[in-house]
């Protein structure tokens, strides 16, 4: 599974990483997380950050932030 | 019954002489907490639903191409609806110049969605009515509109970073969409996470407004800030930039005050200059804008939030 999470890089940006690395571990599935905070990427998907991609397909964008239990299930629905 | 619990409190429970002044300051205070908590769990609950059906995604399309005035009226009006924090400014508005959402209508949406904000309206809707909660967000649209349309007439796209127009990213994506039990479900999340950002504020706001409610005298402030001293306002401007972010905060100790004197254009223009002009929100803009842009955006809001609370201290 490929995971990317959006962000230019604010406080907000940073736990939605930390959210998705808890979900990825909890389920126990091999699964890349890549930081993407190039504008140009970003904006291919979604003007709200910070956004979470899996597999291609945008998941969530902007606020509130998920909880883990969320993105556990967010996941589960691309796997 | 919020009043009567802060009563019974303050002269039951803890059992303080009537009207003496450390009672007078706790009622105030219980009273005022127990009720922008409420408020506010209540509102921000119900727009945390209404915006989920407003994505910026939405908003962009309908804004795209659109005629200057009715642009920026539209503008200003989405700019309540949609979520929008200022983290995202920078993505916000390179994908409004990429749909063709000109200048001056993303200008009026970029002052709007701040400055007529769930928690600052909650707050001036508790604690000073409705009625000047609907000045306020009336004259908060005008300034957006009026501001945005200035923008837009001196053809300042000069002045946007060259990056932003060579970003080409198409349509962007949408989350699946949502049924209603999911939406309230993030309602509810966004519901506890401002919550938890703002409490302490709240708390400690509450607290002075209840020690200035209880201690200042009555008309200490309408020798300094009343409607007769011309300076209240641009001083009440100047204090506002700094502040941003904390109207939460900032609203209780201005209730306070306005009870001692500081008059209504003066607490108008405050709540603005915190809301609207703000300097993060200036630093995180600088990465799309150049400085002259910048500065034109500061010195016209400025102008304008001034004027308004001057024309309020005059006919209220």
């Amino acid at each position: 599974m490929e995971i990317k999470v959006l962000g230019p890089g604010c406080a907000n940006c940073h736990k939605m990483e930390e959210t998705a690395r808890a979900a990825v571990k909890e389920l126990g599935i091999a699964a890349t997380i890549e930081k993407i905070s190039d504008m140009q990427e970003i904006l291919k998907y979604t003007m709200s950050t910070p956004g979470l991609v899996v597999n291609g397909k945008l998941k969530h964008s902007g606020k509130p932030l998920p909880p883990v239990a969320k993105v556990k299930a967010l996941l589960k629905e691309e796997a | 019954m919020l009043k009567d619990f802060a009563e019974y409190l303050t002269y039951s429970v803890i059992k303080l002489e009537h009207g003496s002044r450390l009672a007078d300051v706790l009622e105030f205070f219980v009273y005022d907490t127990l009720k922008i908590f409420l408020l506010l769990s209540v509102i921000i609950f119900v727009v945390s639903i209404i915006r989920s059906y407003f994505p910026p995604e939405k908003t962009k399309k309908m804004l795209s191409h659109k005629k200057e005035f009715i642009g920026n009226v539209l503008a200003a009006l989405l700019g309540i609806v949609t979520p929008f924090c200022s983290c995202s400014a920078v993505p916000l508005f390179i994908g409004f110049v990429e749909a063709g959402v000109p200048l001056g209508v993303t200008f009026s949406f970029l002052i709007s969605s701040p400055m007529v904000n769930e928690i600052a309206v909650v707050l001036l809707w508790g604690l000073f009515g409705w009625k000047i909660t609907a000045i306020y967000i009336s004259t908060g649209l005008l300034v957006s509109i009026i501001a945005g349309l200035i923008i837009g007439r001196l053809r300042l796209e000069k002045w946007v970073e060259e990056y932003v127009y060579r970003i080409r990213t198409g349509q962007g994506q949408e989350v699946s969409k949502q049924a209603f039990r999911e939406r309230l479900q993030y309602a509810r999340w966004n519901t506890g996470d401002i919550l938890k950002k703002v409490w302490l504020y709240i708390i400690a706001a509450t607290g002075i407004g209840g020690f200035i409610h209880g201690y200042v005298p009555q008309d200490f402030l309408v020798r300094y800030a009343g409607p007769q001293n011309p300076f209240a306002v641009p001083v009440a401007v100047a204090l506002g930039v700094p502040l941003y972010s904390n109207a939460a905060g900032v609203i209780p100790i201005v209730y306070a005050l306005m009870e001692k004197g500081l008059s209504t254009g003066t607490v108008l223009a405050f709540m603005m200059a915190v809301t609207a002009l703000s300097l993060p929100e200036m630093i995180i803009l600088r990465k799309v804008l150049k400085v002259p842009l910048l500065a034109v955006f500061a010195g016209i809001m400025t102008v304008t939030i001034i004027v308004v609370g001057y024309l309020f201290n005059a006919i209220l």
